[in-house]
């Protein structure tokens, strides 16, 4: 799809502007030639990350989660994880059914989206250490507000 | 450009690892392996189209409209622009990052392009869609309305707290 919608954009452009759209798919072969290092390695972590945290150790230790160790539990394991979201949510409906809370659904699937260990080698390059650190430790401090928000809506927490 | 062997030091290493694991026939060398090679296939899929489509934007796209649109001068709508941006984007983290970088290059400010790495992570839509119909569509509906203002907030707190000379370490690996 995407190399179709690529394909079809270069031919327009090209009929528009040739140079121009020579140079844009050079710099582009470039990016790719320069990016495909972080990548593979990004690739490396994610098989790895698969084998290890896979979905039946995922459903084990969530599946009797609760509370602040159960939220902690699901932010560590979404942090390392890597699932796309037609197995993630289709997981956390699982976990659901099995009487796990949506707090701790809320921490898994939050960090799981937007804490990153395994796309650590592309953020990296693209934005440097402190940035990545930066931005993963915010976003890990955004996933227990999220939860908790939750938490309270569900009524599974009180204040 | 040249190519380091070092940036390649750990395919080596795996590879070696997969090497003896295939030699001991371990299962953990197969599982780990059937994992690289259907996720190689997906990045392969679509990850060197992402890098032209950036080439073409790189070379087409004038970078006054980014400056006007998504720059330091920029409104409120700036945001919007973001997100619908991250909610089309397709992949992950790992597309919205060179994606990021290529608008900061052509003039987009620090707290745009941080909102939309953020509202990459939680808004795109055809994730949105799986949450909604397997865990509830209340739930997608806090989360987003939690997320997307914290994003927000945290991208203008983060363009405030991050120095001047790690943004300029922002490459977009040209």
């Amino acid at each position: 799809m995407v190399y179709y919608f690529t394909a079809a954009l270069t031919a327009v452009l090209f009929m528009i502007d040739k140079e121009k759209t020579i140079k844009g798919l050079k710099l582009g072969l470039k990016k790719i030639r320069k990016n495909s290092p972080v990548f593979l390695n990004m690739i490396i972590l994610v098989a790895l990350s698969l084998y290890f945290v896979s979905d039946e150790l995922i459903l084990r230790f969530l599946g009797d989660g609760s509370g602040a160790i159960g939220v902690a539990i699901a932010g560590g394991l979404g942090s390392v994880a890597f699932m796309p979201g037609f197995v993630a949510f289709p997981l956390a409906g699982i976990l659901l059914e099995k009487g796990v809370s949506y707090t701790v659904i809320a921490a898994f699937t939050t960090t799981l989206m937007m804490v990153g260990i395994v796309t650590y080698p592309v953020e990296k390059d693209f934005f440097g250490l402190k940035i990545t650190v930066i931005r993963n430790i915010i976003s890990l401090v955004m996933a227990v507000i999220v939860s908790i928000v939750i938490g309270l809506f569900y009524g599974e927490l009180f204040i | 450009m040249k190519t380091h062997l070092k940036d390649y030091w750990l395919f080596i290493i795996f590879s070696i690892l997969m090497a003896i694991g295939f030699s001991l026939d371990l299962s953990i060398a197969h599982g780990v392996f059937d994992n690289f090679y259907s996720f190689f296939l997906t990045m392969v899929k679509f990850v060197p189209a992402v890098f032209i489509l950036i080439g073409l934007f790189d070379v087409w796209v004038d970078k006054k409209i980014i400056e006007k649109h998504l720059g330091e001068d920029s409104g409120f709508l700036a945001y919007f622009w973001a997100m619908v941006l991250a909610s089309t984007t397709v992949g992950g983290l790992y597309v919205a990052f060179p994606v990021a970088s290529a608008l900061y290059k052509k003039g987009a400010s620090p707290r745009i392009i941080f909102s939309y790495i953020g509202t990459a992570a939680v808004c795109r839509i055809p994730m949105t869609l799986f949450e909604a119909s397997y865990v509830g569509v209340s739930f997608t509906a806090i989360r987003w309305l939690v997320s997307i203002p914290l994003v927000i907030i945290s991208s203008i707190i983060m363009e405030k707290m991050i120095a001047e000379k790690d943004l300029a370490n922002i490459s977009d690996a040209a």
